[in-house]
């Protein structure tokens, strides 16, 4: 072999192990990043942590029990409000492939997609706050579910476009309507890419905190009252991590040990679950 | 008595019969009816559910308008007192009233191009990684995973680690080096950017290489090349335009991105020195004093860097979308 | 397909089901009722008050209201956002009142929709807090030194006109680091307006206000921001509101008053530049004080509320319980000022912030007697 071709193939083995490397470097700083608030939050969870309020400052014994019921409340509300809509938005996207509307309903879709998350803060403070006259979980939960509209869309409407079409036309055939075909037919057969956009969707406002920043405000209390301002977790851990207080500190890394655990386990389902159902499709 | 008690039997008798026969037809009649006020139904039903998707379709359209609407016309009083030098004034004074957007510009920008260049390298080691070499086995699987974990982290976290650890770790750096040992600032930022950038162009690039076609591959190998001079010849130019949509949409990310960036960057509205001076970007200006803009000129230009930051994160966004159905068609 | 659609269901149902334990277990200490349609945050149906401004008053108050709630059970949910952020919202009408290290100025003023009475609630001290663990004694600043370090002008510790000052301290060759708020905060506008009144540069270049145009350095949000930043930054220097600075144990310096006395920050040089006639609308300034050993930077901190407290769906139940507050505040509450370094009000302020509260209306009629 000439010396030439020795070089060239050295060239090609010391790319590709310096893309083995890059590439394994990537998953360092994460890995690092778990261990490190993992090993840091989990002694501070206990019972306590989970069912007390935080206590002013000086006193020791606070928890996030206001940040762990607020948050569920607003995910959940900002889940209901977002994927009826979304699916029936992705359902509509699917079926009708040429329409305008249906143009520039994609384009928006994409364009929502795109917007930084307190850009959307700032316009519910306008529709929400201003004319309800306050803060509120409501207005928190509002700003949430329009950012989970586009995932929502998105998987849904790649999932139904997956369907081969014999099926759809094979329960026109049957004598079908259009809405039984869909709700009978189409979305139980997509059932599995419409959860995990689902559920991809509720991992990603799990840990939003700027559109909170302007609507759902904070409470030092427990409240469940979506009229009234509410605590969430990724709010808790913005206020209590910029503070120069060491107990706040402490519940800071808590709830970010919870917070991340939450995340990353809605994540990891969402991947078993389309694995494992994907290969009935 | 005896009669009236027999004439009710008999009429009694008679109805029920008349009722029998009459009672087959009308069965037979209503089975008819029922068909048709069903399929009616259906047929109801079936516009009723067309038009409830055609409304939403519509709504979302509205929707979008609304924000756009919402962004502008809550501009418009700083529109109308600063006018188009707010693009490049360099003082942002809420006491004076002089409010110029170039230094939150200038910080977004610098924080976002740095991240993004730091993270490049690393996304498209991944997508080669995944889309060439080893498309296959559970290695790659995991640091698929691994690596699509990295985007679901919330950001609120990256800036909590970023002000616990890396924070210290860039003062110790920035004093070895002769700099203000702020540990906080623009450096600061991009590095944590950099991180959370890295999976969506490694994730867009990696399904743009493996869509390249085999037998364009197989003819180079078949002339020799080596695997080095078959990525660099033939995926790269074929992926070119795939792989910079996956740059803007990473791009796109790092300018909107809000929480990690105002936990680590300095928040200062001076226009940054140096890489490693603390700085603003626009998100962090807006979530930083949104709440307490206390006279409507400065909440307006709070908006209008909303509006700004709106508009090029979608254009970018845009057009990164585009490539990648140009690509994919 | 049927065993995805259940393994949905359940796993829906787990969710919905655990927050409704939650949600009942915690019904008793929560407030139970969704209420009315559009109830927002004035609305009466439950017994909570919302507040929001100052991060200097948020150590004091987050004592004070935990101490309120267990004796009166009154639940007051306080968003320490910055003084900036109190006004504004106050204006806005989406919190029941504010709270600010700076009265109101005259554009603030004319965004209101009515009148806003101050009522004074603590005072305290604004300190030079630094970072220089290598320093033994207290650092000494006067005026003219404190302007120059915040413009810009003196860059290191070392420099010969703080050595001036502080004969016999070796200062060391580290950069001088400056802190300010990013937010818009009472405890700026103590501080600006202090330097504006000492330094007639600082007046003409940057000015006073609750957000500046700041020459150097580097923003925290809230006190709590200037504080960490301080802490975290060798050579750092910035102004912080004494409660913070001690609670964290922060090393600060001793200011050149008035009549040329070094005077250390405390609750005592606070309480004597206090002690001033407080004009019947309470907006008066503390900084630059006459009294010979009084600090200073000192300030008072208001409560902010509406002069007419019969707007938006207010009822008159609410704007007694908030009322009750802040006389408590003023009188009982006081005495956990001390614990935590607040100067609790003279007696001269707390007759004034008795009559100012007894000014405030509820459909015209004065709701405390």
């Amino acid at each position: 072999m000439s010396p030439h071709v020795k070089y060239r193939i050295g060239k090609s083995t010391g790319f590709q192990v310096l893309t083995v490397l890059l590439a394994f470097a990537c998953v360092v700083p994460l890995i690092f990043i778990l261990i490190y608030i993992i090993q840091a939050g989990i002694t501070k969870i206990n019972w306590h942590f989970l069912v007390n309020l935080p206590k002013p400052v000086g006193e020791t014994g606070g928890g996030i029990a206001n940040a762990l019921l607020g948050s569920m409340i607003i995910i959940s509300v900002a889940s209901l409000i977002a994927i009826p809509f979304g699916i029936l938005v992705g359902i509509y996207l699917s079926e009708n492939k040429k329409s305008k509307l249906a143009y520039w309903c994609r384009l928006c879709v994409d364009i929502l997609q795109g917007v930084p998350s307190i850009v959307i803060g700032i316009v519910a403070y306008f529709w929400l706050v201003k004319p309800l006259g306050g803060f509120s979980a409501l207005s928190g939960s509002a700003a949430l579910s329009i950012m989970m509209l586009p995932i929502i869309i998105r998987s849904t409407e790649e999932t139904l476009l997956m369907l081969p079409d014999s099926l759809r036309e094979a329960a026109y055939a049957l004598g079908m309507p259009f809405h039984r075909v869909i709700l009978k037919v189409i979305i139980p057969c997509g059932i599995s890419g419409i959860l995990s956009g689902v559920m991809l969707s509720v991992a990603r406002i799990a840990g939003e905190t700027a559109p909170l920043l302007f609507t759902a405000f904070g409470n030092t209390y427990l409240s469940t009252n979506i009229f009234k301002p509410m605590q969430s977790l990724p709010l808790l851990i913005f206020n209590y991590a910029t503070s120069p207080y060491n107990d706040w500190h402490d519940l800071a890394w808590g709830a970010s040990c919870i917070l991340l655990i939450w995340v990353l386990l809605l994540n990891i389902t969402t991947k078993l679950i389309t694995r494992k159902w994907k290969v009935q499709l | 008595m005896e009669t009236t008690a027999n004439n009710d039997l008999i009429t009694r008798s008679e109805n029920i019969l008349e009722r029998v026969i009459t009672s087959t037809k009308i069965r037979d009649a209503v089975k008819g009816i029922k068909r048709i006020r069903r399929s009616h139904r259906q047929i109801r039903a079936e516009n009723v559910f067309r038009r409830t998707l055609t409304i939403v379709g519509l709504v979302t359209v509205l929707l979008v308008m609304g924000i756009m609407l919402t962004l502008i016309v809550q501009s418009t009083l700083s529109i109308k007192t600063t006018g188009i030098s707010y693009l490049w004034g360099k003082t942002w004074d809420p006491v004076r009233d002089i409010f110029g957007a170039y230094p939150f510009l200038l910080g977004t920008l610098l924080t976002s191009f740095l991240a993004l260049f730091i993270s490049i390298p690393f996304s498209f080691a991944v997508a080669i990684f995944l889309g060439e070499y080893y498309p296959k086995g559970w290695l790659p699987n995991l640091l698929k995973n691994t690596v699509e974990l990295i985007a679901a982290v919330p950001s609120v976290i990256y800036g909590f680690w970023g002000l616990a650890v890396l924070v210290p770790i860039v003062r110790s750096f920035e004093s070895s080096i002769g700099v203000d040992p702020v540990g906080l600032g623009i450096f600061t930022s991009s590095l944590i950017l950099a991180i959370m950038v890295i999976p969506y162009a490694a994730s867009l690039g990696q399904s743009m290489i493996k869509m390249v076609p085999a037998n364009l591959k197989e003819a180079a190998y078949s002339l020799g090349a080596t695997r080095w001079e078959v990525i660099r010849s033939v995926i790269i130019p074929y992926t070119k335009s795939g792989l910079f949509a996956g740059i803007l949409l990473s791009l796109g990310r790092a300018l909107g991105e809000t929480m990690a960036v105002t936990m680590v960057i300095g928040n200062t509205s001076l226009i940054p020195k140096s890489i490693f001076a603390p700085g603003n970007t626009m998100a962090s200006v807006i979530a930083n004093e949104f709440t307490e803009a206390d006279h409507p000129v400065y909440l307006s230009a709070l908006i209008e860097l909303g509006l700004v930051l709106f508009l090029v994160t979608v254009v970018i966004n845009m057009i990164g979308k585009r490539l990648t159905k140009q690509f994919t068609n | 397909m049927k065993k995805v659609k259940t393994l949905a269901l359940t796993a829906f149902a787990i969710i919905v089901s655990g927050g409704m334990m939650l949600v009942g277990c915690n019904g008793g200490t929560g407030n139970g009722s969704k209420a009315d349609s559009t109830a927002n945050s004035t609305s009466d149906n439950d017994n909570t008050i919302l507040g929001a401004g100052s991060t200097f008053d948020n150590p004091l108050f987050s004592k004070m209201f935990s101490e309120y709630n267990k004796t009166n059970g009154l639940k007051v949910n306080y968003q320490s956002i910055g003084s900036g952020g109190g006004i504004q919202q106050l204006t806005s009408k989406t919190v029941d009142f504010g709270a600010s290290d700076a009265p109101l100025n005259g554009k603030q003023d004319s965004a209101l929709s009515g009148p806003v009475v101050h009522v004074p609630v603590t005072a305290g001290a604004v300190v030079i807090s630094y970072n220089l663990p290598e320093l033994k004694d207290t650092l000494n600043f006067t005026p003219d030194v404190l302007a120059k370090m915040f413009l810009g002008e003196i860059k290191k510790w070392n420099d010969p006109k703080i050595a001036a000052i502080n004969k016999g301290v070796k200062l060391p060759a580290t950069d001088i680091l400056i802190a300010h708020r990013s937010d818009g905060s009472g405890t700026t506008n103590i501080f600006t307006t202090y330097l504006s009144k000492v330094s007639p540069e600082w007046d003409s270049k940057v000015g006073k206000g609750s957000s500046v145009n700041w020459p150097v350095g580097l923003g925290g949000k809230g006190n709590e921001g200037v504080a960490g930043s301080i802490k975290q930054t060798p050579g750092g220097v910035g102004y912080i509101e004494l409660a913070y600075a001690m609670q964290n144990n922060m090393a600060f310096g001793k200011l050149q008053n008035k009549a040329g006395n070094f005077i250390t920050p405390s609750i005592a040089s606070v309480t004597s530049a206090a002690n001033i006639t407080i004009p019947a609308d309470a907006k008066v300034s503390l900084t630059n004080t006459d009294a010979p050993d009084g600090y200073p930077i000192s300030g008072l901190s208001w409560v902010l509320v509406y002069k007419e407290q019969k707007y938006s769906d207010r009822s008159a139940d609410k704007a007694t319980k908030m009322l009750k507050l802040i006389q408590w505040m003023i009188h009982d509450g006081q005495q956990y000022s001390g614990a935590l370094n607040y100067a609790p009000l003279s007696p001269a302020a707390v007759t004034v912030g008795d009559a100012i509260l007894k000014t405030v209306t509820y459909d015209g009629k004065p709701i405390l007697q």
